[in-house]
């Protein structure tokens, strides 16, 4: 049967809201009497502090306490928004609310409470800390050299993490080539800015349990990490999540919410406020890992890949954060694109003083790509093959399965991507004026890249999702879900696969704006690019059980057998005569008043998933640039996914502009820098990081490859992070076809593009 | 120090008597509760945080409330018709899919109000730029430009 709801571009629930400025998010929401923390950095990167002299501070009218180390649990807690984990060796526990021992520039040292918000910032300011410093290291080099202090106890080299996967056998695959590539690969630290900042409230509830309003990806996951970190019972705590301005993977470490709750318990359950500024964000939140990749290839004359070896070294930062698991899934993404008979891929991730890294939309895959279609770009232009024949000839099979975990692929349709893609970008007719431009100062370029990406975190971790949906009086249908909606429009496609599976328009289901612990059923919330697949499961579940009980009821009052009973456009019908029974609305009526059967229908599903399903994807850039300034223009780009049956086209073409924009900043600007004297951050604020503008991206073109997918709802696969997986790829790679050769860092600063043309025209080193 | 002022927003006549550090944002979002307008980086970086003050869009953050003194603002709340149908620009937005978290969605329709003032029959390039002070992370802005041509066509007959 046809789907009605489901491909459909229905207008998201919270658009005429968002567009009024009536969406509440975490600041706006109104909390009686509520007093204002503000956070005292550390003013070093690395050492321990010897003493806090707060009574300056103290003395500013209007501060009410001063929290310090002392104050608080000693107890370590892990920050990343993972599910738990009853298996040892998890995540890594290694942080405490406020600390003594100094890791970053910025670490928090200290915490004010005061009557406003400017008493709290005057105050912060008089807190001074007298440190004991130890040398720190910006790089990974210095972290890993031997004799290096140690950031963590018992961490050695700093090295946090140092595992291999493999395939087949390398040293057999490369025996088997008849061309061997190597080279290195380098990203750098970018930061999420999302245009809301970290904002947080607590206070003690009327039942003696604390409350926090929070800007989160991960209420459920947070409100276990508060218990963890205040050492009480997880029950005693309360998240709740209202609209959220963005959050990109940022949101899913617990960053304030344990201290904000803290200042609340220390001030007698009384409301406090925590809002951190812009410069806090961009610095002493989550960023990006910096990865260094080396690449060893092994390839035969006619192109196929016989072997492939790579080394990630990736920079976690400060702390662990999700640690390891960024750089470690570099094996599964690289396995899962091309076909390597014989793969080893070694990872270490490694403690620097430097932001701590954690979550970013992609989670390490727009790192890894870049340095695998890099590397793809550079076999292709050696053997003088075409960069189309070369990838088709060597992607995974659909069906495949996945090297490392045996999941199949069960649709892949990646090369569909790139042929489908380079039509609808008009590839041969920019190429033809590319390749005609390549005297003048302004020479064209043209790049592509394709990604792998896997949806959800099975098998690797638990994947979990619950969905309530409660008939309300007139028919409609009330959607609880604990899955987080934060911009990216998961609950109107949610609301969408309630619908199509109940037989409603999608206007006749309601979704909530808050996800709050006591209310929304378990879900371990927004990341991996999970919703719509994994708690689009539980909702389809959850709507076909109030379906059959709906069916059930007309029959208890319509004396008309269920087994004949569908629900059509919100009417009951008889399957056999075609007759609408009766509407859901009249039905309802009976549900909730009459006197003898009332029942209210409610259905409720926590679905465990056991499948992962694959989007795939390729990304085309046309880029200008500039030989006398190193200006990269980007002239055009497009992106083709699979990322199986697309719910709501409108919303997903959204997502995957927004990823492409994103992309933009990662390849040709965004650079988080540290000052090598202190190491202190130097441009944490958007005039010196500079995001792209509504100048800088280009006219974007989408593409849908739609397979249906057997495991994901309606044959939906994961959309959120896929856009932003190759678009940096492609547009280093039109860039270095533009000058004719390569360079093999991001971004491609004007600066650095400058430096690279001076350096290779005078015949010096062409990499940078 | 504190100093009264007479500020018109939306239409509602203020007499206030504030003190002259606190910005624009803090008057509306504090004491007034128009929590429609957004404070992002609070420096007058981001744009979330726009207002129409006699017609111009200015940070608000950026923008002391004293300064605000004997003239005419308009917020996100006061956009849209006091039935609540909305702007033509605000029905754009929703229409062609311009909002995604919604946190730079007020100031970007206020920016975008203030542009087809200035400039009713703006080209593309010409949309970018007027935007270019709103930042946004979420949309990659082609569908936030794509609403606001399409009201600068309807505007000039279709």
């Amino acid at each position: 049967m046809k789907n009605k709801v489901i491909g459909d571009s229905v207008p998201r629930w919270d658009a005429r809201a968002k567009v009024c400025g009536r969406a509440d998010y975490t600041a706006d929401i109104p909390v009686k009497n509520a007093l204002h923390g503000k956070i005292v950095r550390a003013g070093i990167a690395h050492g321990r502090v010897l003493c806090l002299d707060i009574e300056d501070a103290l003395r500013v009218p209007g501060v009410v306490k001063i929290l310090t180390p002392a104050d608080l649990p000693k107890t370590k807690f892990a920050t990343a928004g993972h599910p738990y984990s009853l298996e040892p060796g998890g995540d890594v526990y290694d942080k405490n609310i406020l600390t003594d021992y100094v890791r970053l520039y910025g670490d928090e040292i200290a915490a004010v409470i005061a009557e406003t918000p400017l008493a709290a910032a005057v105050a912060a300011e008089k807190v001074v800390a007298r440190y004991e410093e130890l040398p720190f290291y910006l790089t990974t080099e210095e972290a890993m050299a031997d004799g290096a202090v140690e950031l963590h106890e018992g961490v050695k080299n700093n090295i946090l993490a140092d595992t291999t996967a493999s395939v087949g056998d390398v040293e057999q695959g490369f025996a088997q080539a008849d061309h061997i590539f190597e080279s290195e690969y380098q990203t750098q630290i970018v930061q999420h800015c999302h245009m809301e900042n970290q904002a947080a409230v607590a206070y003690q509830d009327a039942d003696g349990r604390w409350t926090c309003i929070s800007s989160t990806q991960i209420p459920h996951i947070c409100r276990r990490i508060l218990g963890e970190a205040l050492e009480m019972p997880w029950s005693k705590f309360r998240v709740i999540k209202p609209f959220i301005g963005g959050g990109f993977g940022n949101k899913q470490d617990v960053i304030i919410e344990p201290l904000v709750v803290a200042m609340s318990m220390a001030v007698g359950g009384r409301a406090v406020r925590l809002e951190l500024e812009g410069e806090e964000v961009l610095a002493y939140t989550r960023v990006r890992h910096a990865i260094r990749y080396r690449s060893k290839v092994g390839v035969t004359k006619d192109g196929r890949i016989t072997a492939w070896q790579m080394d990630a070294v990736s920079k976690t930062g400060a702390y662990a954060s999700h640690g390891h698991s960024i750089a470690a899934k570099g094996a599964g993404i690289l396995s899962t694109l091309y076909e390597i008979p014989n793969m080893i891929y070694r990872s270490r991730t490694v403690l620097t003083n430097t932001g701590n890294a954690g979550a970013m939309r992609g989670y390490g895959v727009p790192q890894i790509t870049f340095a695998i279609e890099a590397m793809t770009e550079k076999i292709c232009s050696a053997l003088n093959m075409d960069s189309f024949e070369f990838r088709l000839k060597n992607f995974k099979k659909e069906g495949a399965p996945h090297p490392l975990n045996g999941i199949p692929m069960a649709t892949n349709k990646v090369a569909d991507c790139l042929t489908q893609g380079k039509a609808a970008f008009g590839w041969d007719g920019k190429m033809a004026a590319a390749l005609g431009d390549k005297g003048g100062i302004i020479r064209r370029g043209l790049g592509v890249a394709a990604f792998s990406y896997a949806t959800a975190v099975y098998p690797y971790s638990l994947e979990i999702a619950g969905c309530r949906l409660t008939m309300n009086q007139d028919g409609t249908v009330k959607m609880m879900v604990g899955a987080t909606e934060i911009g990216q429009g998961s609950d109107t496609g949610l609301i969408q696969i309630a619908a199509e599976t109940l037989g409603v328009p999608a206007e006749m289901v309601y979704a909530e704006a808050v996800t709050d612990t006591d209310i929304a059923p378990f879900d371990t919330g927004c990341y991996a690019s999970r919703q719509i697949y994994v708690t689009g499961m539980a909702v389809a579940k959850a709507a076909q059980e109030l379906k059959d009980k709906i069916c059930r009821a007309a029959e208890q009052f319509y004396k008309i057998s269920s087994q004949v009973l569908d629900i059509e456009d919100a009417y009951i019908i008889n399957t056999t005569t075609g007759d609408r029974v009766a509407s859901l609305g009249d039905l309802a009526l009976y549900t909730y008043y009459d006197k003898a059967r009332a029942r209210t229908l409610t259905a409720e599903v926590s679905n465990n998933c056991h499948n992962n399903s694959y989007p795939m994807g390729v990304t085309f850039a046309e880029v200008e640039v500039d030989t006398q300034t190193g200006v990269v223009t980007l002239l055009s780009m497009l992106n083709a996914h699979d990322s199986g049956v697309i719910i709501n086209p409108l919303l997903a073409e959204g997502q995957v502009e927004g990823g492409m924009g994103m992309g933009v900043g990662f390849a040709l600007g965004e650079d988080l820098f540290y000052d090598t004297k202190t190491g202190a951050p130097l441009n944490n604020n958007l005039l010196d990081y500079k995001i792209p503008t509504a100048m800088d991206v280009p006219e974007l073109g989408v593409l849908f490859v739609q397979p249906v997918d057997p495991y994901g709802p309606f044959g939906a696969k994961g959309l959120g992070e896929p856009p932003l997986c190759s678009p940096a790829a492609a547009i280093r790679n039109a860039v270095c076809q533009a000058l004719g050769f390569e360079i093999d860092s991001l971004p491609l600063t004007p600066g650095k593009v400058f430096a690279a043309i001076a350096a290779h025209r005078s015949g010096g080193e062409a990499n940078v | 120090m504190r100093k009264a002022i007479n500020v018109e927003v939306n239409g509602k006549a203020h007499e206030m008597f504030v003190d002259e550090r606190l910005s624009l944002l803090e008057l509306l979002r504090d004491e007034l509760q128009l929590t429609g307008t957004k404070q992002g980086c609070g420096v007058g970086e981001c744009g979330a945080c726009a207002v129409l003050v006699d017609g111009k869009a200015v940070d608000s953050c950026i923008y002391l409330a004293v300064w605000a003194d004997s003239r005419k603002v308009t917020t996100i709340e006061g956009i849209a018709a006091t039935d609540g149908t909305l702007s033509d620009i605000q029905e754009s937005f929703v229409e062609s899919g311009a909002i995604q978290c919604g946190f730079c969605t007020p100031g970007l329709v206020i920016a975008a109000t203030a542009l087809l003032d200035q400039q009713p029959e703006p080209s593309r390039a010409q949309i970018r730029r007027g935007l270019s002070g709103n930042l946004c992370r979420c949309t990659g802005y082609s569908k936030i430009i794509d609403a606001v041509e399409n009201v600068a066509k309807t505007r000039n007959g279709g």
